[in-house]
Formats: C-alpha cells, sequence, structure tokens
C-alpha cells in the first residue's frame, strides 16, 4: 500500500515475473511434494488415530530388536539406526551433487550422485531384510488354547500382552500339535535338528519347552502388520522411485544433457524428492520405531 | 543471467564460497547426527523404563513428547538447510508452510477421536477392556489378597 516500502521492496505480485522467484518445474516439484506430504501424513494420522484407540499397543523395542548376523541377540533399534543414518548420509551426498552441479562441475555430479545411489540401494537392500526377518521370524503365541508360532503378517502377528497365567500355557501346551512342538523347541534351542525333533513323541518335546523362558504373547493388534507393512512399504516405494529418478539423472550427466542444457536444475529437482524421501522417514521412524 | 532459460527467476542467490558452504553442510549433518543419537538414547531409555518394576507413564510420555519435538527439529533442517526453502523468497516459504498448518487439527482431531473411541469401548464392551488391557494392570489377581489398587 504505501509507497515507502516499494521503494526498496520488490513488487512481488505487480506482474510481469514471478512472485515465487522460481523456475516451473521446482514449484510444481514443492507443490507435488506437499500433496505427498499430505498422502504419508494421512497413512501415519490414521496410524496414530487406531493405536490410540486400542489398550495394548507393541513395544517397538520388543518388535525391532534383531540385527543381521546377530542371532537371536536382543538389540533393540540397533538395525533401524543404521537405516537412518543411511537415509542422512545419502542426503548429504546429495546436496553435495547439487552443489557440484551449481558449480557445473560434471565429474563431481557423478561421483555425489553414484554414492547417492548406493545409499538408497543400502537401504532398500537393509529393509529387505527386515520385512523378510519380521515376517519368517517366528514366536510363540497362545491362542485358541494351544501355543502357535507366528511371523508378523497382515494376518496377526506375535507382538502381544504376555502371558503370566502358567496354568494356561502348560494347558496349551498339552493341546498343541506334534509339528507346531518341534518349531516351538527349535526356536528357542537350535542344538537339535528339526528332523531329529520330529522323531521324538509329544511328551519328550513338552520337556524340553521351557515356559518360563519362552516368553509366550497373546496375538498382538491385527491392525500393527497393516500398517507397519503398508507406511514403510509406501515409504520404500518412494525410496525405489528416488533411485531409478537419480539413476536416470546420473545418465543424463554422463551423456552431457545437462552441460549442452547449461545448467543443472534437474539434479536440485531429483534432489528435492531425494531429500523429502529423508523427511519422510524422520517421521516413519519416529511414530513405528521410537514411540 | 546464470540460468537464461528461466526468466521467472529474477534475483540470483549470491552463491556462497566453497568453504562457507562446506561449513554449512557439515554443521548440518553433525546436527542430524547428534539428535538422532539423542533419539535412541531417549528410545532405549523408554525401553529400560518398560522393563522395570513400576513403569512410570508420565516419564514414558515426556520421554516421547521430548522426541516428536526433537524429530520437529530435525524436519526443520532438512527442510531449511538440504532443501534450501529456507533460502527461497518468502512468498515461497509462505505457499509450503500454511498449507500444511492444515496437519494441526488433522492430528489434534484423529489422535482425540482414536481416543474417545477407546474410552466408549472400555465402558460399554467390557470383554474389549479385559481382554486387550495389559497385565500389568491385573496383576494384582496373582497375589489376590492384597488388592492395594496401585494403578
Amino acid at each position: 500500500m504505501s509507497t515507502t516500502t516499494t521503494m526498496h521492496k520488490t513488487k512481488w505480485w505487480s506482474g510481469g515475473k514471478s512472485p515465487f522467484n522460481l523456475e516451473y518445474g521446482k514449484v510444481m516439484m514443492w507443490y507435488f511434494l506437499m500433496s505427498d506430504a499430505f498422502t504419508f501424513g494421512a497413512f501415519l494420522i490414521s496410524y496414530g488415530t487406531i493405536r490410540f484407540s486400542q489398550n495394548f499397543w507393541p513395544d517397538p523395542n520388543v518388535v525391532f530388536n534383531a540385527f543381521p548376523g546377530a542371532g537371536h541377540a536382543n538389540l533393540p533399534l540397533a538395525f533401524v539406526s543404521v537405516m537412518t543414518f543411511i537415509l542422512i548420509i545419502s542426503s548429504v551426498t546429495m546436496v553435495l551433487a547439487v552443489h557440484a552441479g551449481h558449480k557445473g562441475d560434471k565429474q563431481g555430479v557423478i561421483k555425489w550422485m553414484v554414492w547417492t545411489i548406493i545409499g538408497g540401494l543400502a537401504f532398500l537392500g537393509c529393509q529387505a531384510w527386515e520385512w523378510h526377518h519380521l515376517i519368517t521370524g517366528e514366536h510363540a503365541v497362545l491362542a485358541n488354547g494351544q501355543i502357535e508360532m507366528i511371523g508378523q503378517t497382515m494376518g496377526g502377528n506375535p507382538w502381544g500382552n504376555l502371558v503370566h497365567d502358567n496354568a494356561a500355557l502348560t494347558a496349551a501346551l498339552n493341546n498343541t500339535p506334534h509339528e507346531t512342538l518341534v518349531q516351538l523347541v527349535h526356536s528357542h534351542d537350535a542344538s537339535h535338528a528339526t528332523g531329529e525333533l520330529a522323531a521324538m513323541t509329544d511328551v519328550q518335546l513338552r520337556g524340553m519347552v521351557d515356559l518360563a523362558e519362552m516368553h509366550v504373547r497373546e496375538k498382538g493388534p491385527l491392525a500393527f502388520g497393516g500398517y507397519f507393512y503398508g507406511i514403510t512399504g509406501f515409504h520404500g516405494f518412494h525410496v525405489f522411485s528416488g533411485v531409478v529418478i537419480n539413476i536416470i539423472m546420473l545418465i543424463m550427466t554422463q551423456k552431457d544433457v545437462f552441460k549442452n542444457r547449461g545448467h543443472y536444475l534437474m539434479i536440485e529437482k531429483a534432489g528435492l524428492y531425494w531429500h523429502f524421501v529423508d523427511l519422510v522417514w524422520v517421521f516413519v521412524f519416529l511414530c513405528f520405531y521410537l514411540i | 543471467m546464470e540460468h537464461p532459460a528461466f526468466e521467472e527467476v529474477t534475483i540470483h542467490h549470491e552463491h556462497q564460497d566453497d568453504a562457507t558452504f562446506k561449513k554449512k553442510v557439515r554443521k548440518t549433518t553433525i546436527l542430524l547426527s547428534v539428535i538422532t543419537i539423542i533419539e535412541l538414547i531417549i528410545g532405549l531409555s523408554i525401553y529400560t523404563i518398560h522393563k522395570g518394576e513400576n513403569p512410570s507413564a508420565l516419564l514414558v510420555l515426556m520421554f516421547k513428547g521430548v522426541v516428536c519435538i526433537l524429530t520437529l527439529a530435525k524436519a526443520y533442517y532438512i527442510v531449511s538447510v538440504f532443501m534450501h526453502l529456507g533460502d527461497e523468497i518468502r512468498n515461497m516459504i509462505m505457499t509450503i508452510i500454511v498449507p500444511l498448518l492444515l496437519f494441526v487439527w488433522f492430528i489434534i482431531a484423529f489422535i482425540a477421536d482414536g481416543n474417545s473411541y477407546k474410552e466408549l469401548r472400555n465402558n460399554y464392551d467390557k470383554h474389549f477392556k479385559e481382554t486387550t488391557t495389559p497385565a500389568k494392570h491385573q496383576k494384582t489377581e496373582a497375589p489376590a489378597e492384597h488388592k492395594s489398587g496401585k494403578e
């Protein structure tokens, strides 16, 4: 309104120039990321709503306590912190790639893009291992009056309340079929081969089960598996598409497309997307692993 | 002049020299790593509290609150420094940040709704309450005599 302020301020809305001072593609990338933030936000808030509607929710330190090559060692949060640092570092290498692009340094862009891609692939590998471990790692649960061995799937998970009622456990053990008993003994004492265990009688097998150290749980809230796989899967899909975009950018850099164009703005746009993937992980990490 | 293909860009940021840039990136990286490590320490503290004799629900809640704030700090640094939103002009910053304020309502309303659903079910569906409430609330049934009602 007042003419005094306009004297030393650019009139962004007076026409003739972009009020955002950014080129079209970058503005559109920002709006896409904003809408994507709402998609992820809606997923996470829906997860929060379900979680707040439950009396019990699995403790992440109990669920995520495995580390590749560490066997049954109890290492809560260890592996996911590795994954988090991988993403942070690959975000930093992306910043360096964008900076090299500013300077028109083709070799620098190539070098840092390669590191970013390696980081993305490493993260995806970690996630694949984690999913595989959760799906196939079977734990004892008390369900339908017998012991069952289940992994974490969309159809159920072994992360419910701990069962303290020893009488109920003993009764359940007597109802448990032979194959489950074999799995049960094998799961906490790998010194016997499953073939050897299968040849034993149920009474022998039951004698080898130490109810106190088994930590039998009830089945956990059904929604836990679906939300975990749904949201980390959707994030993993973003990482995957980010890696694909980065590979395309790498090839275009190599073919001098950006050099001939005179600028490396495409690297900046890919970089925005990649940082967003890191940003989403910060929140996924918070909602699933920390609280 | 630097990007002749884009006349939308009327003001160019003065490019930082290499040393300043590297310093800024290094500082942000260390900051993000330190915040993550603090978060992990808090996460493990929550685990230890849960394992302890008398888990204090208030302490756990406070720790979780601190982790949430630290996460927002991390998000701020990623968006502002790595994504350079902090270097854009105010118009651009506002067009991104203002719509995101919708989350304030979104989070409060939905979390409150989930909580209210739990309260209603606990009131009107005793079976739900008995089968899902964690065992530590019912522990009194083992030494059934002294029902002190600690919870």
